[in-house]
């Protein structure tokens, strides 16, 4: 139990870490690294909350895909936007940067305190599903049951989320051909 | 067992990094990253709920659902961006302030 514990601190702690080092550091290519790492810390903790195939999707899905792109198009749009970054204050907290930080703590605060005042852990129906034998258990095989509920229970979301998927492809391609020159 | 209120509150912290990134950075591609924080930590949130629903997989299944999206969110994005690169020679989003014509 107590090594969970451990686990999942440690795991928080690099995804929280390596997500303020992105907000902190002037330079792009070392903010997309380290976001690669802030998903992978993600990942484990999608193992830590007993969702492997998550975990999966987002190793491939994310890692794979989404970073893979954006490094992609950061090589490809050039030497301008270093110019910009050059302009930039160095210190993390400048006068120019109060207003939003103030704003993203005061969020952090407000999230905080909704989540202390429902008293998330005693929720009613968090409490029936372990009365119910509903919360998965380490040892569950749940892939198995999100094949069968992918193809049965949400066939619906499930056929509106590719036809969505499939237009996108198609308006990315649109998007980046090239013009004709007229 | 590792509570709930432990992976809200990292959900939580990820989120609001990822509303300064936006709100602070001058460069639209780590605009994005940061737009990818949030929704890393939105389904955080789904997937930490998704472990009291063991046959119907709710959570899980949007978190499916929210990466998929957010896959297809970030091409065209890409997209556009290279685009407005095409023609301002600049991502910066404080300096792309015109339409077509």
């Amino acid at each position: 139990m107590t090594m969970v514990r451990l686990v999942f601190y440690l795991m928080g702690f690099i995804a929280l870490a390596s997500a303020v080092f992105v907000a902190a550091t002037k330079n792009v290519v070392r903010s997309v690294f380290m976001f690669f790492v802030t998903l992978m810390a993600l990942a484990g903790l999608y193992v830590l909350a007993l969702a492997d195939f998550i975990a999966i999707t987002q190793i491939v899905i994310y890692v794979g895909g989404i970073l893979v792109l954006i490094l992609f198009a950061f090589m490809l749009s050039g030497k301008e936007n270093l110019a910009v970054l050059e302009q930039q204050n160095s210190r993390f907290i400048s006068i120019s940067k109060l207003p939003a930080l103030l704003l993203a703590v005061l969020f952090f605060v407000v999230i905080l305190n909704i989540l202390f005042k429902t008293d998330i852990n005693n929720l009613l129906w968090i409490k029936k599903s372990i009365t119910l034998k509903n919360a998965v258990t380490p040892g569950d095989e749940m892939t198995n049951n999100i094949g069968i509920n992918l193809m049965s229970r949400y066939l619906l979301p499930f056929e509106a989320i590719s036809i969505l998927l499939m237009m996108a492809l198609v308006g990315a391609a649109h998007l980046s051909r090239k013009e004709k020159s007229s | 067992m590792i509570s709930l209120m432990d992976f809200l509150m990292v959900g939580a912290g990820l989120f609001c990094t990822g509303m300064y990134v936006i709100l602070t950075k001058r460069n639209a591609i780590q605009v994005l990253i940061g737009i990818e924080l949030m929704l890393n930590g939105a389904i955080l949130n789904l997937v930490a709920f998704g472990k009291y629903d063991r046959f119907n997989n709710g959570g899980q299944m949007f978190a499916l659902f929210a990466i998929v999206l957010a896959a297809a969110t970030t091409a065209v994005a890409l997209a556009i961006i290279l685009n407005v690169y095409k023609k301002y020679k600049t991502i910066d989003p404080g300096k792309v302030d015109g339409l077509k014509d």
